[in-house]
């Protein structure tokens, strides 16, 4: 919403503060300004001036000499090359030291203006500029007299003088003022509205215009008739007729008004129905009723496939929920959206039906949208106009109609209005609204607020009366909201709440992630963010077969594009694409993490939430092996608890890490992830060259399997005894069963074992490794003997054996 | 034999002081103390001694051994010294040189920044609640005074799953589902990921994260919100942090508001970060809609409540000064090394 501060001064006449001033109080009361412009602020030493005598320039032929009246004692002497000036002419004239906004010629931006000096144009002086509109800042969109190339000149109807300030003649002397109007103040979206929010603002008095009778005796209902079908979504239906037009230009002050407001002036009444519009908020609409048949309007719902062409010339397809003005014939508009071209109004009209209705905001925020048409007035009834708004605008209409003699207005109106709404009435709470806003504001000052917004109090009853246009107020919060903002939210007091502690916390599982995130961070793994949604294609990138389950996704069926369009069920997407980034700006190390869910469907289509899982994904590429990311694995899953206690799996099930690099990460039947070497072709598939190591951990099983119940054991007494076994095996063993089966042999009494060489190699015969383990056996109440340590060990090789492990000779 | 005596003694300090390894100082301990050295041949004839001096010359052999085995440990104690001096000489390192790195890594702005955030809230007593990031309509916005066909709707540019099932937009549908449990009262900190149709550009992602705070209990008031906003925005940005409040609407909380902070960068004159205004606005907030409360079981003739929702990655770019939104999601470890 943009507003011209002239504008409203109109109607605050007793305005007086600076464009900051009022800006910085119309936010504080809730209008928040977003931007403002000041006309002329880049406009100095501008006045009116009259050109008495022009001669030619003695060493240039494209420019004249100007002797011109600026109502000094003397004439200024100005050399132009501008052609269209002749003597008598009145134009803007600005002063050496003065400044203009733009430059002739050229359409470069000057944030500071240009600044105009006195100086000698081919040898003759020149005492300052005779200005274009586009010098001033404008165009001749909103100056039309203007010549299309050179100075601007006064018209004669101008009421102006030498020596006059220009910009001030010109209306330039204004500030358009941008706002955000929240969706619930419907009534802002106007002048009137915005002026109101000023005179409260400013506690100034507020005049707005007087609407006067206007009308012939003759009787509309004699022209036309109003039938609304579709009441639901018209709950108003104002018409009046207007003969015997004088379609001409509108007056100055119109035209400037609506120039302020970024409306250029087309003719009389195309301008009266947007000033109505702009000024009251309220869109009208104008019927040449000579096209309408049956003299007769219908208001109904469209027929499924109706045709209908716009006004601007676009043949477009109706729907059942489509409202439809009608004659009593066919279509004729679009109701609140867009007239048809059927009905339009031309030079040649005489008579004209002027509409001013109320309609279904939600509908026609339905329709616009469907129907793909965006226009003013759709956006105006989108926010829910009051429907006691449209009998006002349309008799503001009809007065300025015959104000400015531009046709003669037939009496009476035409007004289907069946369940007239009717104003609120709530009850006067001054004790609750201040025990809301913990301020201590006089009852009577709240009263005296309500009364300059436009509510009336009954002492008697102790009510309020609501005016209609003020929809957004309902009940003793509204009201305490209207009391804060005028008694200023800066002026409540600050406190904090009292009443019963809470105790803060942080959820188990956040603590779980910080240790995570510590671990992680320790070894080179930086925090990432990633998308929740991705493309479909990511399946096939990551090698996932069509059946596979993680292709059961959660689609979003409005995205913003295929690349954002399901919700992904398998984490490594996100990494994998970053470190792809990373490898493809020449990064060459990266290791990065990140917490983020996953969408797992618990039936398609979806008619339940869909489960949201935390995983930890993991990856890296450029420095370091699977290894190096197991032990970082291992170090988390130590730090929460589980020493020793998680089991690697080898495994091929995950398509896209190499078959014969993956494990599962397991605790007893528990899955908490897995770990592998991203498959070559993966990697292709994200054009990373080199290695990749990934992990994904399910956050909720490691959350649910962390422990950090220790208790103290005590440090060992006696002394423990240590065996060293060197093994020779087929290379297909893993090391992780020769430990599974150290672990289930050595009992209580093996302290401790670690791996410490795997060879294959010369001495080795082929197709065999050799795996050499150092094992500490110790008791916690006595010296082992050697005979109980050598029992054991006999039993690990009897079952070592079993695998075909033999003791290296 | 005294004068034998103070000989032998004269004698060992003399080596003593004149040796300079410490095999030299064995030498004389050998040929003085050992089992033939010369204090041990006096002893070994003390036989001869008249037992009447036998005291008096034990002492005196006493007394010489006890001051030459001090004299020998001290110096014992200055050579080795002198040997270690040396050594340390030989072993002086260039302590510029560069100390052994490790690969760190570093955590992501956003994160820290809402750690940051988290801290200060659970401080003041607030309890940090998840949420489910699809969510249903109903938490999402009916629950929350956005009824069908609300143009806030609209407004918010929601995914939808289904007709009944969405991303959800705001955090704000956890208020909905603790209020619904109706443990009182709450004072709760809901961070988490929300979306919105909104293209990637440098100020907008699809996907960034809200962090909202509630709190109902009987007699909160709007000077409480205020308090509490303005505590924290000192704890957060720093002691001379101001906040401004102007009034706003939203369809779950009425009064509504918007809060400034004076920047934290010029500290209120105006610069490039608060675009001259000495400003930043920072976040939306209000008393929860009486609405609300009933709809989710809460007499609002009883309790009152405030709710605020921060926009974190608006936090996270101006606390750090980063000019482009897509940077945090892009994890290069470029950008990500340097928090």
């Amino acid at each position: 919403m943009n507003t011209p501060l002239s504008w409203i001064k109109a109607y605050v006449p007793d305005l007086d503060v600076t464009a900051q001033e009022f800006v910085d109080a119309m936010t504080l009361s809730g209008s928040h300004v977003e931007s403002y412009e000041e006309k002329d602020k880049n406009l100095d030493k501008i006045v009116v001036g009259k050109i008495m005598k022009i001669e030619r320039h003695p060493d240039a032929d494209k420019l004249v000499v100007c002797q011109v009246d600026i109502g000094a004692s003397e004439p200024v002497q100005i050399v132009t090359g501008a052609k269209n000036v002749k003597e008598q002419d009145v134009v803007p004239v600005v002063l050496d030291g003065g400044k203009v906004a733009a430059a002739h010629g050229d359409d470069k931006e000057y944030p500071d203006g240009i600044k105009i000096k006195k100086g000698k144009l081919r040898g003759v002086e020149s005492c300052g500029m005779m200005c274009g509109i586009e010098e001033l800042g404008s165009s001749r969109d909103f100056y039309p007299e203007a010549p299309e190339d050179g100075v601007y000149v006064f018209p004669e109807t101008a009421n102006v003088k030498p020596g006059d300030d220009a910009v001030k003649a010109l209306g330039l002397d204004d500030v358009v003022v941008e706002y955000e109007i929240t969706s619930n103040r419907v009534d802002c979206f106007s002048i009137i509205g915005m002026a109101r929010e000023a005179a409260v603002t400013f506690d100034k008095p507020f005049y707005p215009p007087e609407i006067k009778a206007t009308g012939n005796n003759e009787d509309v209902n004699d022209y036309v008739s109003v039938e609304v079908q579709a009441a639901d979504l018209c709950p108003r239906y104002c018409a009046r007729v207007v003969k015997n037009l004088k379609i001409g230009p509108s007056p100055k002050w119109m035209q400037e008004r609506l120039a302020s407001q970024g409306i250029r002036s087309i003719n009389n009444l195309v301008d009266i129905t947007n000033y109505v519009m702009e000024e009251y908020g309220q869109p009208m609409h104008a019927f040449d009723l000579s096209t309408i048949a049956g003299n007769k309007i219908v208001v109904r719902r469209a027929n499924d496939g109706d045709k209908f062409v716009t006004l601007d010339g676009q043949e477009r397809t109706m729907d059942h929920d489509v409202l439809m003005i009608c004659d009593g014939e066919k279509e004729i508009g679009i109701a609140g959206i867009m007239g048809g071209e059927n009905s339009m109004v031309t030079d040649e009209i005489r008579t004209l039906l002027f509409e001013a209705a109320c309609f279904d905001g939600t509908n026609i925020r339905l329709s616009s949208r469907r129907l793909g048409l965006a226009t003013d007035a759709a956006a105006k009834f989108t926010k829910g106009l009051d429907p006691n708004l449209a009998i006002d605008a349309i008799n503001r209409a009809c007065q300025l109609i015959e104000e400015m003699g531009a046709g003669e207005v037939v009496g009476g109106v035409v007004d289907v209005y069946p369940n007239p709404v009717e104003p609120k009435v709530l009850p006067f709470e001054p004790d609750k609204m201040n025990t809301l806003l913990g301020t201590d504001v006089e009852p009577k000052q709240m009263l005296y607020y309500f009364d300059k917004l436009g509510l009336s109090y009954d002492e008697n009853t102790n009510m309020l009366t609501v005016p209609t246009f003020r929809q957004d107020l309902n009940c003793m919060a509204d009201l305490a909201e209207e009391v804060a903002r005028f008694y200023g939210y800066d002026n409540i007091p600050v406190s904090l709440p009292r009443g019963e502690a809470t105790v803060g916390k942080q959820p188990y599982d956040h603590m779980i992630n910080g240790i995570a995130r510590t671990v992680l961070e320790g070894n080179g793994f930086s925090g990432g963010m990633c998308y929740s949604f991705e493309s479909p294609k990511v399946f096939d990138k990551l090698l996932i077969p069509d059946d596979s389950d993680y292709r059961k996704t959660v689609e979003i069926s409005n995205p913003l594009g295929e690349d954002f369009s399901i919700m992904r069920t398998i984490s490594l997407n996100g990494i994998l694409t970053s470190l792809a980034t990373n490898y493809n700006r020449k990064n060459k190390v990266a290791r990065l993490y990140e917490f983020g869910n996953v969408y797992l469907p618990k039936a398609l289509p979806l008619a339940e939430l869909p489960e949201e899982r935390m995983k930890l994904t993991i990856g890296m590429y450029g420095e370091g092996d699977f290894f190096t990311l197991k032990g970082v694995v291992e170090e988390l899953c130590e730090k929460v608890g589980l020493k020793n206690q998680c089991t690697y799996e080898p495994t091929k099930e995950h398509p896209f890490l190499h078959p014969g690099r993956q494990a599962n990460i397991t605790k007893g039947k528990l899955n908490i992830g897995f770990i592998g070497q991203l498959h070559p072709e993966c990697c292709d598939n994200y054009n990373i060259k080199g290695d990749v190591y990934v992990a994904v951990l399910d956050m909720p099983t490691l959350v649910m399997l962390s422990s950090f119940d220790v208790k103290y054991e005590g440090i060992a007494k006696f002394p423990g005894s240590t065996r060293d076994l060197s093994m020779v095996m087929d290379k297909s063993v893993f090391v992780g069963q020769i430990e599974a089966v150290i672990k289930k042999c050595g009992g209580k009494l093996l302290e401790s074992y670690q791996l410490f060489d795997v060879y294959e190699g010369e001495q080795i015969a082929a197709g065999k490794k050799s795996v050499a383990y150092t094992m500490t056996f110790r008791a916690k109440d006595r010296t082992l003997e050697t005979t109980e340590v050598d029992k054991i060990v006999e039993k690990m090789l009897k079952e070592l054996g079993k695998l075909g492990v033999e003791l290296r000779a | 034999m005294k004068e034998k005596l103070d000989a032998i003694k004269a004698s060992a300090l003399e080596n003593i002081e004149k040796a300079e390894v410490l095999t030299a100082l064995n030498d004389v301990k050998v040929a003085i103390l050992g089992k033939k050295g010369e204090l041990t041949q006096v002893l070994k004839g003390m036989k001869d001694v008249a037992p009447e001096d036998r005291p008096k010359v034990g002492q005196l052999v006493n007394e010489a051994r006890a001051s030459i085995e001090a004299a020998l440990e001290a110096k014992t104690k200055a050579i080795n010294h002198a040997l270690r001096t040396e050594k340390m000489k030989r072993e002086t390192i260039d302590v510029t040189l560069p100390g052994t790195k490790k690969l760190i890594g570093h955590r992501h702005p956003n994160q820290i920044a809402l750690e940051d955030l988290e801290r200060v809230f659970i401080g003041m007593g607030y309890e940090i609640v998840d949420g489910p990031e699809v969510e249903y309509d109903k938490y999402n916005f009916e629950m929350l005074n956005i009824p069908a066909n609300h143009p806030a709707k609209d407004e918010q540019d929601t995914f939808y799953i289904n007709k009944e099932i969405l991303l959800r937009t705001q955090t704000s549908p956890v208020q909905a589902r603790i209020m619904e449990k109706g443990n009182l009262p709450i004072r709760i900190l809901s961070p988490g990921r929300v979306f919105r149709a909104d293209e990637v550009d440098a100020t907008h992602s699809p996907s960034f994260h809200q962090v909202e705070g509630l709190v109902i209990d009987k007699g909160i008031t709007m000077a409480d919100l205020k308090g509490t906003l303005q505590q924290w925005a000192k704890e957060f940005f720093g002691e001379n942090t101001k906040v401004k409040f102007r009034p706003h609407h939203f369809p779950f909380t009425e009064p509504s508001a918007e809060c400034d902070i004076t920047c934290f960068k010029c500290g209120g004159k105006g610069c490039r970060v608060c675009k001259g205004s000495g400003w930043i606005e920072i976040l939306g907030c209000g008393m929860v809609h009486p609405k609300v409360l009933r709809n989710c079981g809460i007499n609002p003739e009883v309790y009152s409540g405030f709710a605020f929702g921060i926009g974190l990655e608006r936090v996270t770019l101006l606390k750090y000064e980063i000019d482009d939104m897509r940077l945090l999601y892009e994890n290069d470890v470029r950008f990500l090394e340097q928090f």
